[in-house]
C-alpha cells in the first residue's frame, strides 16, 4: 500500500535553512545537509529546499548544499526556489536533487514544465503553487514570495500545470502559512479531486489533527511542513503514530 | 571493477555514495575498456525510456552490455535501468531494451494517481541471497509510471499498485530494482548490503 508522505520543508537562503511567517521576519536555524540529516533519520519520508537567495549570483553558490545533502541523506529530495531554465533543472538534478520544484518561472513560461517534464520526466516536475483566497470557492495564483498576483485561477492553473507535464502539485495557501491553524482543506479538496498526479498540502500545519485532515478531508498524498517540525513542537515519529491510529497508511 | 554506467542520464552520485555506504567502490564511466573489464556494472536511468535507449544503442554500449552480460558479468538496473533489462518498452512508443530478461514495459493503468510515486511495500515472491535481509512488508521508494509485464519467473519481490508490480527481479547475474534502493533509507542499505554480499 502506498503511505501518504511527511515531508519537512526547509527555506534556504545563502546556503542556510532559515524560517519566516507569511514570507516574512526570517530567521536562521541551521546547516541544510544538518537538518536534512536529522529529519532523515527521524523517518521524514521526503525532504523538500526552497531557496529563497536573494540574487542569481548567491544562488549559484547558495545551491552548493545540494551536493552535502545528497551526501548525507538516502530518501529522496526537491529543491525549488529561483528555477527559471532548464539549464536550472539540469544543474539540481546534476547536483544530486530528485525533483526540481517550479513556481514563478512556470506561470510566466510554461513551456518550461513541458520541456522539463520531456527531458528528465514527470516525476520530477514539481509545480509549486502559491494560492490566495479571493472569495468563496475561488483562489488566485500569486509569484514572487506571494507579493504579485497573476490573476491566474488556482484551479485551473493546476489542471494545465499536469496537462503540461508535471508530475507532482505543491499547494501552498499564502492565507494559512505560518499560522498553525491547520491546512486550507477547501482548496485541498477541489485541486485533488481535478488532478490525477500527486498533491502535497502545503501552509498552516499547527497540531497532529491538521496533518490527519489533510489526508482524510482532502485526499491529499504528502503533508509538508517547516516550523512545526524545525521547532520540535511535533516529532515526526509521534506524527505517523497519530496517523496510524487514524487508519492511514505510514512508513514506521 | 564495479562500474556505474554513465551515458549522460540522470544523477549517478547519490547512488555512487550509496554504495560506498556499503563498501560497494563503484567508478563512474563510459569507457568502453573500463567496462569490458568490469565484474560488475551497474545502470542507472531516470526520465524516458526512448533517451535512454538511443543513448544506449547508439553509443555501442547496448551491444557491450550485452556480451558482458553473456559472459556472466552482474548488470544490475536501476528504476528506468531495471526497465532497461527487458525487450521493449510501450513508453511513448515502441523502443528496444537490452533483451536480458523476456518481458515489455507497459503502462500503469487504472490508478487514480500517476506516476507510483513515494513509499510502498514490498511482498517477498522467492527466496535468494539478495533479500536476506529484507522481509514483507518493507517500504521503499518508487517513482515510476511504467511496469514489467513479464511471465513472473524473475520476480523476487513485488509491490501493489493497482497490480502486481515487480519490484526485485534476478535472472541469474541480472538483478534489477523499480524502486530507489539509495533513496530508500535503512531497508534500502540492506538491500544494496546483500548485493555487494553476491557481487564482490
Amino acid at each position: 500500500m502506498l503511505t501518504r508522505r511527511i515531508i519537512p520543508c526547509l527555506d534556504v537562503r545563502d546556503g542556510r535553512v532559515v524560517k519566516g511567517k507569511k514570507f516574512q521576519n526570517i530567521v536562521d536555524v541551521e546547516d541544510p545537509e544538518v537538518l536534512g540529516e536529522f529529519y532523515s533519520k527521524a523517518g521524514a519520508d521526503e525532504l523538500v529546499f526552497y531557496d529563497i537567495t536573494a540574487t542569481n549570483e548567491a544562488r549559484k553558490i547558495s545551491l552548493e548544499f545540494i551536493e552535502k545533502v545528497a551526501s548525507k541523506i538516502n530518501i529522496p529530495f526537491c529543491v525549488g526556489g529561483g528555477v527559471n531554465s532548464i539549464d536550472d533543472f539540469t544543474e539540481i538534478l546534476r547536483k544530486g536533487a530528485d525533483k526540481v520544484s517550479v513556481n514563478s518561472a512556470a506561470v510566466k513560461t510554461p513551456e518550461l514544465i513541458t520541456l522539463a517534464s520531456l527531458k528528465y520526466g514527470a516525476q520530477c516536475v514539481v509545480l509549486s503553487m502559491d494560492v490566495k483566497k479571493v472569495d468563496s470557492g475561488k483562489w488566485r495564483v500569486y509569484v514572487n514570495g506571494g507579493r504579485v498576483d497573476t490573476g491566474l485561477d488556482a484551479l485551473e492553473w493546476a489542471i494545465e500545470g499536469v496537462r503540461l507535464g508535471a508530475g507532482e502539485l505543491v499547494v501552498n495557501s499564502i492565507d494559512a502559512d505560518g499560522m498553525k491553524e491547520g491546512y486550507d482543506l477547501e482548496l485541498l479538496k477541489a485541486i485533488t479531486s481535478r488532478v490525477g498526479v500527486p498533491v502535497i498540502a502545503s501552509g498552516g500545519a499547527g497540531k497532529l489533527d491538521d496533518f490527519a485532515k489533510a489526508v482524510i478531508e482532502a485526499d491529499v498524498d504528502g503533508v509538508l511542513a517547516a516550523s512545526v517540525f524545525h521547532y520540535k513542537e511535533i516529532e515526526i515519529k509521534e506524527l505517523k503514530e497519530y496517523l496510524k491510529s487514524k487508519g492511514i497508511e505510514v512508513r514506521l | 571493477m564495479v562500474i556505474i554506467l554513465d551515458y549522460g542520464l540522470g544523477n549517478l552520485r547519490s547512488l555512487q555514495t550509496a554504495l560506498e555506504g556499503q563498501g560497494i567502490k563503484a567508478k563512474i564511466s563510459n569507457d568502453p575498456e573500463e567496462i569490458s573489464s568490469a565484474t560488475a556494472i551497474f545502470l542507472p536511468g531516470v526520465g524516458a525510456f526512448r533517451d535512454a535507449s538511443n543513448a544506449l544503442w547508439d553509443s555501442g554500449l547496448a551491444e557491450l552490455l550485452r556480451k558482458r552480460s553473456g559472459e556472466g558479468v552482474y548488470i544490475i538496473g536501476i528504476c528506468l535501468g531495471m526497465q532497461l533489462l527487458y525487450d521493449k518498452s510501450f513508453e511513448n512508443g515502441e523502443y528496444e531494451g537490452l533483451g536480458l530478461i523476456p518481458g515489455e514495459i507497459v503502462k500503469l493503468v487504472e490508478m487514480p494517481k500517476i506516476p507510483h510515486m513515494g513509499w510502498n511495500n514490498l511482498t517477498i515472491e522467492k527466496e535468494d541471497p539478495l533479500t536476506k535481509y529484507t522481509s514483507t512488508g518493507d517500504f521503499v521508494y518508487f517513482v515510476h509510471s511504467y511496469y514489467a509485464k513479464s511471465s513472473g519467473d524473475e520476480i523476487l519481490a513485488y509491490t501493489e499498485y493497482g497490480e502486481k508490480i515487480p519490484a526485485v527481479v534476478r535472472k541469474g547475474n541480472i538483478i534489477g530494482f523499480q524502486f530507489h534502493p539509495e533513496k530508500s533509507s535503512e531497508v534500502g542499505a540492506l538491500l544494496l548490503k546483500a548485493l555487494g554480499e553476491i557481487i564482490l
